[in-house]
């Protein structure tokens, strides 16, 4: 990732803000924080950022505000909406003002990732567009995967639990994240997420087959991180 | 029964009580005044008939009513010794009427030139029956004049005076606490339904503040729930990736995820269930349930292939459902979910979609569950841990929303069955 990733994170929770600053720092983002109302609003109006991970509920004002704001000003400035209402007013409300995404609370740090990086690829800010893990390419839009210059085959969910972890890589996926992501929110509380097993278990042969350079580790009763190796 | 008719109901028994006590006191009072006032006439005659008889001795050889109203015998002194007048009711033939009709007769006895005579009066009687009838018919006359005043009154006048009262009705039936109108009646001059209608919208709006703040209060505690449980996930996360955890440590840290994410679910599961109840789902559109389910079972299909357990769906194309597609979606998986969870290795789900119905049977325990409490809140039917409870009760929450019905039923295999 390049360097000038810029972020704010606008947030009204210090433990919460920490850490989402601890995490989204390891991938080497400029990360800036406001932790109210007023000082998100000068913020975002004196400088522009490529990401804001901004709060509704804030002391001092709302967060839609924020948003309103950022429109009037005409920047274009990704906004990811995190919030622990999850109410679908909001979401819309916040969509229809020119949000990106909409992220309820509780979420997996794996998830905040993705989505970080889905709202840079989409605004083609890292003028990428594919990510790479040692000599795995992959191409997110078109749904290609590569090991070198050999196309890798993969079916839907093993190239969306690849892009998931590779998106994170080197960083501890859990098994919860991975399944909500890949198998949508509904699957919740099937099961402990065993049947992620055998699909991880196909992607490791076929690196295999193919002579892919990363592995999938896994992490005892967590989840998996992916790594060069 | 409605106000206006039990007050028209009511009125014409009393009525009908009143008058007819109302008659009987008057033929009874009338008769005596009738009676009262021939025995004065027949008095009056008598006086007529001695006077009559001092000077004209014919008077006394009449001994037959014949054309007359009077006869007279002599008798001997025993029998007007004592004597007292009597007055009685007798029937005479009449030529006119060609009947016997009644008579009223004065009997009594007279001196004159030393003899004694007994005279008997007679005068022609009003005819009870006659009087009964043309009593009787007058007062059906003024019976039914009277019950149509009366619910002409209610009618015209009651409806007018109740009017206040039904408009309150009105609005009180259309009245949805989810959805509160503005609860605006014209003013009244009557002082009860102007307090009723106070009342009553004092009553609302308390309601509809109290709704709203239940509302708030479960959308706050439920922000407030889930702050600290992000963060707490979060943090575990953060620990798990940076800190080279050992063997020994990250199977406790992996637990405390679990349960942590447990509580999220569970607490995101009781709001969806408050929201779905408190009616905060709008935006329908056509729900395209062929494709839903087929989606839905494809989701499933990797947890199902893990378990051993065979989904077959048997579906019609482009069955459209007006709901809302967040709902759809909640409402198959969860049923599904059900499906899957309570099934053993080795087992079977069938899903087959009609233009009726969606039913999902499952192979499971060999025992039927409890009809009843299936569907209640965290009423866990076996000891799955990863159930929490809520899924059915959701489903039921969304199939009430849209008025689909949801029965559960076992046939050696459990069925459940949601009719739209």
């Amino acid at each position: 990732m390049p360097q000038d990733m810029k972020i704010l994170i606008v947030e009204d929770e210090p433990d919460m803000l920490g850490n989402m600053v601890d995490s989204l720092s390891k991938e080497n983002y400029l990360v800036e924080t406001a932790q109210d109302y007023e000082t998100a609003l000068e913020k975002v109006s004196l400088y522009s950022y490529d990401c804001i991970l901004l709060d509704i509920t804030l002391p001092g004002g709302n967060g839609l505000d924020v948003l309103q704001a950022l429109k009037k000003l005409d920047k274009t400035d990704g906004v990811i909406i995190v919030s622990a209402k999850n109410s679908l007013d909001d979401k819309v409300k916040g969509l229809n003002l020119g949000a990106d995404d909409y992220l309820p609370k509780p979420f997996h740090l794996a998830e905040l990732h993705a989505r970080v990086k889905a709202v840079f690829r989409r605004k083609k800010l890292d003028g990428k567009k594919s990510l790479v893990s040692g000599n795995v390419k992959i191409y997110p839009e078109e749904r290609l995967a590569f090991v070198g210059e050999e196309a890798l085959k993969l079916n839907r969910k093993e190239f969306d639990i690849l892009l998931y972890l590779i998106t994170n890589q080197n960083r501890l996926v859990s098994k919860t994240a991975l399944a909500e992501h890949v198998w949508g929110d509904q699957i919740d509380e099937a099961d402990s997420f065993e049947f992620i097993y055998s699909q991880i278990k196909n992607l490791r042969k076929r690196f295999k087959e193919s002579g892919a350079n990363i592995e999938i580790q896994a992490i005892y009763g967590i989840g998996y991180k992916v790594q060069p190796r | 029964m409605k106000l206006l008719n039990y007050t028209s109901a009511w009125f014409g028994l009393i009525l009908f009580l009143v008058l007819s006590i109302w008659a009987t006191v008057f033929y009874f009072n009338m008769l005596d005044e009738i009676y009262d006032s021939m025995d004065d006439g027949l008095e009056n005659q008598k006086l007529l008939v001695i006077r009559r008889a001092e000077q004209d001795g014919e008077v006394l050889l009449r001994d037959d009513f014949d054309d007359g109203y009077y006869k007279v015998s002599q008798v001997p002194f025993e029998q007007v010794e004592n004597y007292t007048d009597v007055y009685q009711d007798t029937l005479i033939y009449t030529l006119n009427e060609e009947d016997f009709e009644p008579f009223r007769m004065l009997k009594t006895v007279f001196e004159l030139n030393g003899n004694y005579y007994h005279l008997s009066l007679i005068t022609s009687m009003v005819e009870e029956d006659d009087l009964i009838e043309d009593l009787f018919y007058a007062l059906v006359f003024l019976y039914l004049g009277l019950i149509f005043s009366v619910l002409i009154l209610n009618n015209f006048l009651l409806k007018k005076i109740w009017r206040p009262f039904y408009n309150l009705l009105d609005n009180l039936k259309t009245f949805r606490l989810d959805d509160p109108k503005p609860f605006d009646a014209k003013k009244t001059r009557i002082d009860e339904f102007q307090l009723l209608h106070d009342s009553v919208k004092k009553l609302l709006e308390k309601n509809i503040q109290t709704y709203n703040s239940q509302k708030q209060f479960i959308e706050n505690a439920s922000h407030e729930i889930q702050t600290p449980l992000a963060i707490s996930l979060n943090k575990l996360e953060l620990l798990a990736e940076n800190h080279h955890l050992d063997d020994k440590a990250l199977p406790i840290v992996a637990s405390v995820m679990d349960n942590l994410e447990r509580l999220s679910r569970l607490n995101k599961s009781l709001l969806l269930l408050s929201k779905i109840i408190n009616k905060q789902f709008p935006g329908e559109e056509q729900v395209d349930f062929s494709q839903l389910v087929t989606k839905s079972v494809d989701d499933f299909s990797d947890l199902a292939a893990h378990r051993n357990i065979s989904i077959s769906l048997n579906a019609v194309d482009g069955h459209l459902i007006r709901m809302n597609p967040d709902l759809a979606a909640v409402m198959v998986t969860n049923l599904l979910k059900n499906a899957l969870v309570h099934n053993h290795s080795g087992g079977w789900v069938d899903v087959i979609l009609t233009k009726e119905s969606l039913t999902v049977e499952n192979s499971g325990q060999a025992t039927p569950l409890n009809k009843e409490k299936i569907f209640e809140r965290l009423e866990k039917g076996s000891s799955s841990p990863q159930s929490n409870g809520l899924g059915l009760s959701i489903v039921r929450a969304i199939a009430e929303l849209y008025g689909f019905s949801i029965d559960y039923a076992f046939q050696d295999k459990h069925i459940m069955k949601l009719r739209f």
